[in-house]
């Protein structure tokens, strides 16, 4: 077995805010019913949490569940137990209407961290992120420029960035840029 | 700019983030149908200086479909509502006769 490698293997870049490459994620998409019980019980025995209400994300580093649709979840945990996570799901999920696949190698995932954290990110997406409108907790499936694009807060500074594998250079490039030095907007 | 709230999501988003997806509630006939029937679903449109019902998909969101009841002479947003319906529920329509007493679109008023 060869050995898996993030798409872009932890490339990392400081400007205003500091942006990295997260590495290897494990991504069970889930969907289905969200208000059923059995459902519910192989969200809570993969990440230990309850299923999010609308646009919620109750993630702890690399385990937890994001709210995507009203039928769809993105479940995250640690990528060396995906495979055993999903096994466990599709498991517990037989009796029921729903599906659950391992998309961890068609992400990416970055981290924009810092004290302009929300102005980097407001210049990619059309989206409210002032403190007032947007808080960790929450989850907000948008747009980086010209490519689909997830992200959730960590804590006050900082982002994970959710995106496709195959776009995962051109969002890079495009937080280096909202990140350049001296780019400050102060608007956040 | 136009800007929608995805019943969905329950956000407000901007057009950048949705895909117009044309005209709402067009029936579409059954086995059988006329093809006069036929001619007026594929081809048959509404255009409006005024009052409109359309279809978006929050497509860099949610990727749901959801309807839209606005005005094409303004850009005023009377309201959006969830997909799963055959005509604009009863508080859209009073939302827009509230603005537009008198208003009609298709057989809906
Ligand atoms: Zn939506």
């Amino acid at each position: 077995m060869s050995e898996p490698i993030s798409a872009l293997n932890h490339a990392s870049y400081d400007g205003i805010a500091k942006v990295a490459e997260c590495g290897l994620q494990g991504m069970i998409t889930l969907r289905g019913d969200l208000s059923d019980k059995v459902l519910a019980k192989s969200v809570k025995d993969a990440t230990g949490q309850k299923v999010p209400g609308q646009r919620e994300a109750s993630v702890n580093g690399d385990t937890g569940v994001c709210w995507m649709s009203p039928d769809e979840l993105l479940v995250l945990v640690p990528y060396s137990e995906v495979n055993a996570k999903l096994a466990q799901m599709t498991e517990t999920l037989s009796g029921i209407h729903a599906l659950a696949v391992n998309v961890s190698d068609a992400r990416a995932v970055f981290c924009v961290s810092g004290s302009s954290a929300r102005e980097v990110m407001g210049k990619l997406a059309p989206v409210d992120l002032s403190a007032d409108a947007f808080q960790p907790g929450q989850i907000r499936r948008s747009r980086l420029a010209q490519v689909a694009g997830a992200f959730w807060m960590d804590d006050a500074e900082t982002f994970r960035v959710v995106c496709f594998r195959s776009v995962a250079d051109y969002a890079f490039k495009l937080l280096k840029v909202a990140a350049q030095p001296g780019s400050e907007v102060g608007v956040y | 700019m136009l800007i929608l709230n995805c019943p969905y999501c329950g956000v407000d988003v901007e057009e950048t983030e949705l895909a117009a997806g044309g005209e709402a509630h067009l029936k579409r006939f059954g086995p059988g149908a006329s093809d006069d029937e036929f001619h007026d679903y594929l081809f048959m449109r509404e255009n409006p200086k005024g009052v409109h019902f359309e279809r978006w998909r929050h497509v860099n969101g949610c990727g749901k479909w959801f309807h839209a009841a606005r005005a094409t002479d303004t850009l005023e947003v009377f309201g959006t509502y969830s997909a799963q319906t055959t005509e604009p529920p009863k508080e859209i329509r009073e939302a827009i006769t509230a603005k537009r007493p008198g208003w009609t679109w298709r057989e809906f008023e």
